[in-house]
């Protein structure tokens, strides 16, 4: 992956002015997706898209100093953590297996935060494993790459 | 009358693209033909009002998958072949070209006994259908009835489809994660040698 980086200059200034806005239009579909369409799943690729683009740009290795490799298994597994204690929150609250009615004073207030909480867990995890796949990728790639060096100087 | 057009526009756009697909050789366009394939496709998802499924269509089949594909072509590379044709064919494609057409037919003659589109008296919309239409919004208070139905009734689910992603992420990474070292003579597998 390292060796396509060269002195693209337009496609950097127009990546360093588009991944903000990007992140921006992935959490406005991470929180907005009881409203509008999307939700976590969406929210996740798209916010995995702009570290991706990043990663394109300006090479693997810095994107990883943005977010590093364990940071990344750690979120993934977060994800999941937060959607399954929630379940595990409203069991101790009295109700059923993710049964939000029970999460807040009303059974709507409930769903609303039970719905916000779960979507949050989903973004984390889909974004987490969408980067720790492309990273894999990446890495294997410049091994690849590497080791063809090694073999044409012999 | 303008859905017809754009239904008709982009249909035949998606046929025009499946036959570049077959006829092209290189590699990279077809990835590229792929994901073009996969934003059409999110295209028709839109006319037919399902802004969600369109919305994961254009994220994941146009976007990220994309990228992959493109990665796995930089992981397969080989200075012999750097342009990333593909290989020719060495088999007689009649075989599986009357399956394909059989397969086909058959479809198409079952999709004659499928309800058309959006007709209320289909199957699935008298199943739970109503129920989550009427009681979504009372209920949950989510204007979202697909958000609704995926994080609340069916929060189980989707569950069960979190812990599957997390599972592709930790098998990716038990295949080819990981600082290893690809030994140089190990990886000049013996097609390469012949060529």
């Amino acid at each position: 992956m390292a060796v396509i980086v060269k002195h693209n200059l337009i496609l950097r200034v127009v990546a360093k002015f588009i991944i903000p806005l990007i992140f921006l239009f992935a959490l406005y579909v991470q929180f907005h997706g009881d409203f509008g369409p999307g939700g976590g799943f969406q929210a996740g690729v798209i916010f995995s898209a702009a570290i991706i683009l990043y990663a394109l740009v300006f090479g693997a290795d810095k994107a990883k100093r943005v977010i590093t490799p364990y940071v990344l298994r750690l979120l993934a597994s977060l994800g999941v953590l937060i959607y399954a204690g929630t379940g595990v929150a409203t069991i101790v609250l009295g109700g059923n297996f993710l049964e939000y009615g029970v999460l807040a004073s009303s059974q709507v207030a409930g769903q609303h935060l039970g719905i916000l909480v779960i979507e949050l867990g989903v973004g984390i995890t889909v974004m987490s494993v969408m980067l720790i796949i492309f990273f894999a990728f990446a890495e294997r790639g410049q091994a690849v790459l590497s080791s063809n060096a090694e073999s044409e100087q012999e | 009358m303008i859905d017809n057009i754009v239904d008709i526009t982009l249909l035949s756009f998606l046929v025009i693209l499946a036959l570049a697909i077959i006829r092209m050789r290189s590699l990279f366009a077809v990835v590229m033909l792929f994901s073009g394939f996969s934003f059409l496709s999110a295209g028709l998802f839109v006319v037919m009002d399902a802004a969600d499924v369109a919305f994961t269509e254009a994220a994941v089949g146009a976007g990220i998958s994309s990228v992959l594909m493109l990665a796995t072509l930089a992981l397969t590379y080989s200075s012999k072949n750097a342009d990333k044709e593909e290989k020719p064919t060495t088999h007689k494609p009649w075989l599986p070209l009357s399956v394909v057409v059989i397969t086909g037919a058959l479809l198409i003659y079952g999709t004659y006994d499928l309800p058309s589109f959006g007709d209320p008296e289909a199957p699935s919309q008298l199943h739970v259908a109503p129920y989550y239409l009427e009681n979504s919004m009372p209920e949950t208070g989510v204007p979202n009835v697909v958000t609704a139905v995926l994080a609340s009734y069916r929060g189980f689910d989707t569950l069960g489809e979190v812990t599957v992603i997390f599972t592709a992420g930790i098998a990716v990474l038990l295949l080819i994660g990981g600082r290893r070292r690809v030994k140089p003579n190990v990886k000049k597998n013996g097609g390469d040698r012949e060529a």
